[in-house]
């Protein structure tokens, strides 16, 4: 049922695109360096050390957690790409299961954001921030579980649209309300009551709390237990994977 | 062996009827030719065979595996060049073929020498390190007949393979799909609206409106129109004219100074005159019935040139129909 040979190449030919585009991966990286530096110095006047954690410290897990929801939603969306120029035919109509197109897919999403997370994420030194080793890996190992969690999504997005034209909404409606209400830039608390609700069914709140917990260390500014963040992007991981396999299987 | 089996297919997209109870097989190593104008369900038929589509009813078989039960069987089996480029171009000429190599499982050992092969045998082998986009649509179309074959299929579809393409690209491309049968062992279905090309195929069906109007060889469909006209000037035309009669028992007609009769064998009636009238003649043409006759006398419409707004509607209705159902 699984065709690693199929997963491997799909993961081989997104890496090589993705190295050949260097534009890609420079804007990749400058986005959220501009949210860092403009937002994070622009808002520190105004916002004071809380918890005993400067604005542009409170806000830098988000800003990872930021890196990895645009590329892996861009990265699977390059799957309606696919279908506008035809290259989806070659592989839906190749010996291969659908599990295994899915899983190639989510995989190559997750391997090129956990690589700009974790350059967005090396910074750490520039902000004050001190992390150990453990921590260091402790970010890496959440970064690579969102990113798979995050492109899963990204393709059962995709298969709900045909052409660019819903590129625009997909990022307005989908993808800016997810990063706003997560907890990135503020903290969960802070929110009015109706929008809290939203956030807590939100799974990418649970990545940047996860995120949190391990790049500011057990301090109060996180919302959860580090063990529900992690059960819920293991849980949401599962779920848009199988549902992404089940979207592709149709057929009439 | 019938390499392809198709038993009562129909397939409906809501209220249209894109494929209309079509029956037909193909035997091992031939070309067979799909005919048939825009719109007419060739298309939709390639896309059930390769297992994109399931029929609304009826049966298919590749290679002896059911299209609707065996997809997987199916798809390894069959190798397809569609209407629309469906590489990558992004990629190299030989990432492409590379990626169509490991999603067929080809064996290690053997898949970088039988890219190489399937790149020289397309003419590509040179260009093998450029990225796809910069190939031209001739390429492009000989880069994936090259691709269907990596994987060694049975049957290789090409829907409407010269779509696009420029007269010299069309020539180009159509010396390496006579080949393919012998020098790849791989039996050809394809789909095409000009008559021209479908002369090449051992077999023809033509389709319309999603129905199979008639089936056979190219010769004998032609041979449905009532053969050959021979057209012949002599020096004296009633004496040419009375001879001929009587030897070959024909009717023999006069138009514009200029005798003509209709044989299911033209080309050795000809020398046969030839033989009896030799001295008085002075020009001998021959004048073969096309498939454009063919399907003309079928449906009484021309094949190309024939009011499209019809054939386009049901095209468009059925594309819409497949962009809304068809997600991915």
């Amino acid at each position: 049922m699984i065709e690693f040979n199929a997963i491997y190449v799909i993961v081989v030919r997104e890496l090589k695109k993705f190295v050949r585009e260097r534009s890609r991966f420079i804007s990749a990286i400058a986005r959220p360096l501009i949210w860092l530096f403009l937002i994070g110095s622009g808002m520190s006047g105004l916002v004071s050390p809380w918890m005993g954690v400067s604005y542009m410290q409170f806000i830098f897990p988000g800003i990872i957690g930021m890196t990895i929801l645009f590329s892996s939603i861009f990265s699977s969306i390059s799957i309606i790409w696919d279908k506008e120029f035809g290259f989806m035919k070659e592989i839906l109509v190749a010996p291969v299961s659908r599990v295994s197109i899915v899983t190639g897919k989510a995989l190559s999403g997750t391997v090129i954001s956990s690589i700009q997370a974790a350059v967005i994420f090396a910074l750490f030194p520039l902000l004050g921030i001190r992390i150990g080793l453990q921590a260091a890996l402790e970010v890496i190992t959440i970064c690579v579980l969102l990113s798979f969690c995050m492109s899963s999504l990204g393709i059962v997005i995709a298969t709900f649209y045909e052409s660019f034209e819903s590129f625009s909404v997909i990022m307005n409606f989908i993808v800016m309300p997810m990063f706003f209400l997560s907890g990135a830039m503020y903290p969960v608390k802070m929110l009015p009551e109706i929008l809290r609700v939203v956030t807590v069914l939100n799974p990418f709140t649970y990545g940047i709390d996860a995120l949190k917990h391990a790049v500011l260390g057990d301090a109060a500014v996180s919302d959860f237990s580090i063990s529900l963040d992690m059960g819920v992007l293991i849980a949401a991981s599962i779920i848009f994977i199988v549902t992404a396999g089940g979207m592709f299987e149709r057929k009439k | 062996m019938s390499v392809i089996r198709v038993e009562n297919l129909i397939k409906r997209f809501g209220h249209i009827t894109a494929v209309d109870d079509i029956s037909f097989k193909v035997e091992e190593g031939t070309i067979f030719g799909f005919l048939g104008p825009n719109g007419a369900g060739k298309t939709t038929t390639i896309n059930i065979l390769c297992t994109l589509l399931a029929p609304t009813s009826g049966r298919a078989f590749i290679n002896g595996y059911d299209c609707t039960r065996e997809s997987s069987e199916v798809r390894r089996s069959i190798g397809i060049v569609f209407q629309d480029t469906t590489l990558d171009r992004d990629l190299t000429a030989y990432e492409n073929l590379m990626f169509h190599a490991y999603l067929y499982s080809v064996k290690k050992d053997v898949m970088k020498q039988r890219i190489e092969d399937a790149l020289h045998f397309v003419g590509l082998y040179d260009r093998r390190d450029d990225l796809v986009k910069r190939f031209s649509g001739g390429m492009k179309r000989r880069l994936e007949v090259a691709r269907g074959l990596i994987h060694r299929p049975k049957v290789l579809f090409l829907d409407e393979p010269t779509l696009g393409l420029d007269p010299q690209s069309r020539m180009n491309l159509w010396e390496f799909i006579v080949d393919l049968p012998r020098k790849h062992n791989v039996t050809v279905f394809m789909t095409t609206h000009y008559m021209e090309e479908a002369e090449v195929c051992d077999r023809i069906a033509i389709i319309d409106s999603g129905k199979i109007i008639t089936m056979g060889t190219p010769d004998e469909l032609k041979k449905t129109v009532g053969g050959d006209v021979i057209y012949i000037r002599t020096t004296d035309n009633k004496r040419a004219r009375a001879e001929i009669e009587r030897l070959f028992h024909v009717v023999v007609s006069e138009k514009d100074n200029e005798l003509f009769l209709t044989s299911l064998k033209g080309d050795t009636c000809i020398p046969e005159i030839i033989r009896t009238i030799g001295e008085t003649v002075l020009s001998v043409r021959l004048q073969r019935p096309t498939l454009n006759d063919v399907f003309l006398r079928m449906t009484g419409k021309e094949i190309r040139g024939e009011d499209v707004s019809d054939s386009d509607t049901i095209r468009e209705a059925v594309r819409s129909y497949r962009r809304k159902f068809d997600r991915v």
